[in-house]
């Protein structure tokens, strides 16, 4: 599979990650080296072998509807980058880019 | 040309927890900022979520009154995107097995049943909230809302009208009260709409292209926003244009839809199994256990108003729209009054005192017992019906019983012939003319009579029983 | 100084003859000595650590580890001590709570002296992509450490401390075990809680010891094992399966049954490496076990599923790091751009390869040829070791196929050393436990010899350690670097 630089540029754009023409450049033909390594996953049959997405199997781990202790709120906002009245402040989100 | 529309609508609802569906705080939005937060949900590194047996259960419950088919082996999976109220970079939800599938919701449409398809209804947690400052320089986060516990029920485009968008949404809120697995307060967020909108020529089979509408913030702008879209996109077809497929936003002050004309980027959630939470296996027991919780939905309760109470369709609808009203209204004929008087009382009375004074059942001062007490005292006669109103408005204002009012004011009927008697024959033997009058063939004359003897006992009296015992004895006089 | 076995320091502090601060100081005299050269940590609690050894003095706690210093990996989240996962977008992070390990070994009486250096994010075999210093291995000070977890692998091998927690998602604990020569065990997927370590791929990673010994291990496996309610994917097991790892450790290799794989991958497997692990097999014969041999039909395609699955689940669980409640913030006028400049600066280039692979993997129309397919192939694998081990107690094999490369040596092809996890990512995408054992040295540099169980089945690879460990028929060689032994 040959990955192009417009390739990891779409790529990059989902993983929110600026990234400069000269790592493209670098990257490009080393996801090249490592998905045509992958190819030969698509050597074995695999058809109706059921995925594997954890390690072993337990089912319904569940926590019962018991309120506990939040963090105090300076605790919680501590670490942000900024913040004012209480919520984190962020630059400007341009309308129509909310999600759910 | 005739248009057909089609609406699709994708409901959000807030379930009623008391804490969110990964972590233990508190679910309640409505706190000061980023009070009921810890580092599951503000999505500190290192945090792992733990799925709130409460929430899966009033999922499961919710998919079940909607009829759904229940996928008793179901999973979680991140739906992954950036945004600033999205702490984590995905949010947990359910891509290729929902909890609940196929299910359908009944409406009544002119007279007839209307079967509306939903495709899925499954479990995820909610965002938090963005505050976008009006000069557009900055964006305020509060994350007390993340982490919420929602079902998101997504309807098939078997929608035909913006009225049947919002008998939809009636009937769908009305199951969600009943099953107590939400408030479906749209005013406050606890309930939230968006809907895909399209016309085709009819008899076509093929989808126009939709318009998907956002930020309808009530049942009534649900209907308005798709009315306007139906007229906006019939206008463009009319006039030889496309409609583009596009997100559009309601805007309540002009009442039209809005073109949110982002530069929309071709979503790509890259949806994968969420590996911090394990698979979910529902077995026979569980399902049976949950199923028995629910209690007999809105569309069953009419039916047997209708034909067990002999309510009228109207009655019977009015009284099941919400549960806390049925529940009332069976504690009222539980204590063995008429349906229908009951049914009158409910409806006019109790819900216009309610509603006048923005009150809820459970803050309602007369109680079903009382309420029934007070239909006994009416239909055996001890008061009238006219006595009746003021002393329900007594109950009102004290929480008193009937009983206790109608003993307090003196007001209990005097329907006993023998306490009557001699009072009437009083009052024949002061009134010859009036006698004369009736025996001459004047029956209003009666009515002076009935009124002196109402006076006579300070409007005690039977009035039905005066009338007739005051003819009997004038008879007798020959 | 000489170095003691955590057991002998924790036997000293009960009988009265030393006391925490005693071992504290010397913990910290080691650190300040010796880590100069070594740069094995990132953070030295040195207050914090005094005031705690002070403290557990005067009241009358006690614990399995009670007055015992000890690090984590700077992945392991510690309450108001900085946790940066060696990366720029974590440099100023201060947790607002404890992650569970930290909580337990508290509890246990263990004093943390710091937090220990790693891949960033634990994205590497080297330690080197580490965003703040290169830790060098405590045998030649030209040479890495290993991987991910090489901090903490070269803080215990240069007795810095007596033990350190490292996390293994492909071979972070057991080859930078192999390359520093000590003892490193990885295990099975559920033993320890994930609550409170910053993921990397939540279905692989698993916390584990660095200790001088298998019996040393054990002591420490018994503090932070356990069911934890914070994280669901942690084991609930029946009694039978939580027993004391200590015990039955020196029953010795009697009937014990080795399984040596059949046809193991052998490209760039250093011939000293496989000589010093068939000499571990035979000592190990002649003590008792029995050998058979097993076949793993689909070893071959581990590296290639690994790849795919693993930075699949890490573009994922790195999303979170958006400067928006914490990390690193790049000045921009729209959040966009806030997004995409904090993370571009804050990420380094093997954080950000991995993100680019695993969006690629889960993307649109490819996710069926990549992800699903690796988590097929992963059934595969899981059932390999399951039929292997229906003939085997524990399997035997090298943990990396080289000693300790030098530094720079492999950073520019990323293919080639991702290739070098051959042996110990399998376990991983088995959910398996393994360890590293020291079995040789080749030119000064220590080999290891890995020992795979079946899931829940650590005693039995503690045990065989353990008598390997006795049967030793090598020179050891004290490091060049570090406390000598």
């Amino acid at each position: 599979m040959k990955i192009t630089e417009e390739t990891v540029s779409h790529v990059a754009r989902l993983a929110r990650l600026a990234m400069p023409d000269s790592e493209k450049a670098l990257l490009a033909p080393q996801l090249s080296d490592i998905l045509d390594y992958a190819e030969t996953l698509q050597r074995v049959d695999l058809t109706g072998v059921e995925p594997t997405s954890h390690p072993f199997q337990q089912t319904n781990v569940l926590r019962d509807d018991v309120v506990r202790d939040s963090l105090p709120r300076d605790a919680a906002l501590m670490n942000a980058p900024d913040s004012e009245a209480g919520q984190v402040r962020v630059p400007a989100v341009l309308e129509g880019g909310s999600e759910a | 040309m005739n248009w057909e529309t089609v609406i699709g609508l994708e409901v959000h609802v807030e379930l009623k927890t008391a804490s969110k569906i990964f972590c233990g705080c508190k679910n309640d939005s409505k706190s000061e900022p980023n009070t009921n937060v810890c580092p599951v949900c503000m999505g500190h590194p290192g945090a792992l979520p733990v799925l709130n047996r409460n929430a899966l259960e009033l999922g499961l419950r919710a998919a079940m009154a909607l009829n759904c088919q229940i996928n008793q082996k179901s999973k979680f999976d991140r739906k992954n995107y950036f945004y600033p109220d999205s702490p984590k970079g995905y949010q947990i939800s359910q891509f290729d097995k929902p909890i609940g599938e196929h299910g359908y919701i009944e409406i009544e449409l002119n007279g007839e049943t209307k079967r509306i398809g939903i495709t899925r209804l499954h479990l995820e947690e909610d965002a938090g909230k963005s505050t976008h400052a009006a000069d557009g320089s900055h964006t305020l986060v509060d994350f007390n809302r993340t982490g919420v516990p929602l079902i998101e029920i997504v309807s098939e485009p078997d929608i035909r009208s913006p009225e049947e968008a919002r008998l939809y949404l009636e009937a769908l809120k009305s199951i969600m009260q009943y099953c107590d697995v939400s408030d479906c307060r749209m005013e406050e967020g606890s309930l939230r709409c968006d809907a895909n909108i399209s016309l085709r020529p009819v008899g076509e089979t093929k989808f126009g292209n939709k318009a998907e509408l956002k930020n309808m913030n009530s049942f009534r702008n649900v209907q308005r926003g798709l009315e306007y879209e139906v007229e906006r996109q019939r206008e463009l077809y009319e006039n030889g244009e496309a409609v583009v497929q596009e997100t559009r936003r309601f805007d309540e002050a002009t009442q039209t839809t809005i073109s949110m004309r982002s530069k929309e980027e071709a979503h790509d959630y890259r949806y994968f199994p969420e590996p911090d939470l394990v698979d979910l296996d529902i077995d026979d027991a569980w399902l049976a256990e949950i199923r028995a919780s629910i209690p007999e939905l809105p569309a069953a309760k009419r039916q047997r108003y209708e034909a067990e109470l002999g309510l009228p369709a109207y009655d019977a609808g009015v009284l099941t729209a919400d549960p806390q009203t049925a529940t009332y209204y069976e504690q009222v004929i539980g204590f063995g009054v008429d349906a229908k008087a009951a049914s009158n009382w409910v409806m006019s009375d109790i819900l216009g005192a309610l509603n006048n004074e923005g009150k809820t059942f459970a803050e309602c001062p007369i109680t079903p017992e009382n309420l029934a007490g007070l239909i006994s005292e009416i239909s055996s006669g001890k008061i009238s019906s006219k006595q009746g109103r003021d002393v329900f408005k007594s109950m009102w204002e004290t929480g008193k019983s009937a009983a206790a009012i109608i003993q307090e004011q003196g007001m209990e009927q005097i329907s006993d012939a023998s306490v009557l008697g001699p009072i009437l024959d009083e009052i024949i033997a002061n009134n010859p003319k009036s006698v004369a009058d009736y025996k001459g063939g004047k029956d209003r004359a009666i009515a002076a009579l009935v009124g002196q003897a109402m006076k006579a006992t300070k409007g005690k009296a039977n009035p039905g029983l005066v009338n007739q015992l005051l003819i009997e004895k004038i008879n007798a006089i020959d | 100084m000489t170095l003691h076995s955590l057991k002998d320091m924790i036997a000293s502090i009960r009988s009265g003859e030393t006391s925490p601060s005693d071992w504290v100081n010397e913990s910290l005299d080691a650190i300040e000595r010796y880590d100069g050269a070594l740069k094995s940590f990132l953070t030295v609690t040195a207050e914090e650590a005094r005031d705690h050894a002070k403290k557990q003095q005067l009241t009358n706690e006690s614990g399995p580890l009670f007055g015992i210093p000890y690090a984590l990996k700077d992945n392991m989240i510690t309450k108001g001590i900085r946790t940066t996962a060696a990366s720029r977008i974590l440099e100023n992070y201060i947790p607002p709570y404890d992650g569970t390990v930290a909580q337990k070994l508290r509890q246990s009486g263990g004093i943390l002296v710091g937090k220990t250096n790693m891949d960033e994010f634990a994205m590497g075999s080297s330690t080197e992509t580490s965003a703040f210093q290169k830790t060098a291995n405590p045998y030649g000070a030209n040479y890495v450490p290993g991987g991910s977890s090489g901090g903490s692998a070269a803080a215990v091998a240069a007795g810095l401390v007596p033990f350190a927690l490292g996390s293994d998602t492909g071979g972070s604990i057991r080859q930078p075990a192999a390359f520093c020569g000590c003892f490193g065990i990885k295990p099975t997927y559920g033993r320890v809680s994930r609550y409170g370590l910053i993921a990397f791929a939540s279905s692989l990673d698993q916390i584990g010891p660095f200790t001088r010994s298998a019996e040393d291990a054990a002591i420490v496996l018994n503090a932070i094992c356990g069911y934890d309610p914070m994280d669901s994917t942690s084991a609930k097991l029946p009694a039978e399966q939580q027993v004391d790892f200590t015990a039955g450790i020196d029953a010795g290799v009697k009937g014990i049954r080795i399984g040596i794989v059949r046809n193991l991958p052998e490209e760039g497997l250093q011939p000293a490496v496989k000589a010093a692990v068939d000499g571990a097999v035979r000592a190990l014969q002649g003590a008792g076990a029995e050998v058979v041999e097993v076949e793993l039909p689909h070893m071959e395609y581990a590296v290639a599923t690994y790849y795919l699955i693993a930075p699949a689940e890490a573009s994922s669980n790195l999303a979170r790091f958006d400067g928006v409640r914490y990390g690193r913030r790049a000045e921009a006028s729209g959040v966009i751009d806030m997004f995409e400049r904090s993370r571009s600066e804050g990420f380094g280039m093997e954080v950000k390869r991995r993100i680019i692979i695993g969006t690629y993997a889960l993307s649109s129309g490819y996710y069926d040829a990549y992800y699903k397919r690796a988590q097929q192939m992963r059934t595969k694998i899981r059932q390999d070791y399951e039929q292997a081990f229906a003939s085997c107690d524990v399997i035997l094999m090298p943990t990396a196929p080289t000693t300790a490369f030098q530094f720079g040596e492999k950073a520019d092809n990323p293919l080639q050393m991702y290739l070098n996890d051959i042996y110990t990512i399998p376990a991983n995408l088995a959910g398996i436990p393994g360890a590293s054992v020291p079995c040789g040295f080749s030119d000064g540099l220590p080999i290891g010899l890995q020992i795979l169980a079946k899931p829940f089945d650590e005693h039995s690879i503690l045990r065989v350690a353990h008598a390997y460990e006795q049967l030793r028929t090598f020179t050891w060689q004290a490091p060049v670097l570090g406390v000598a032994r």
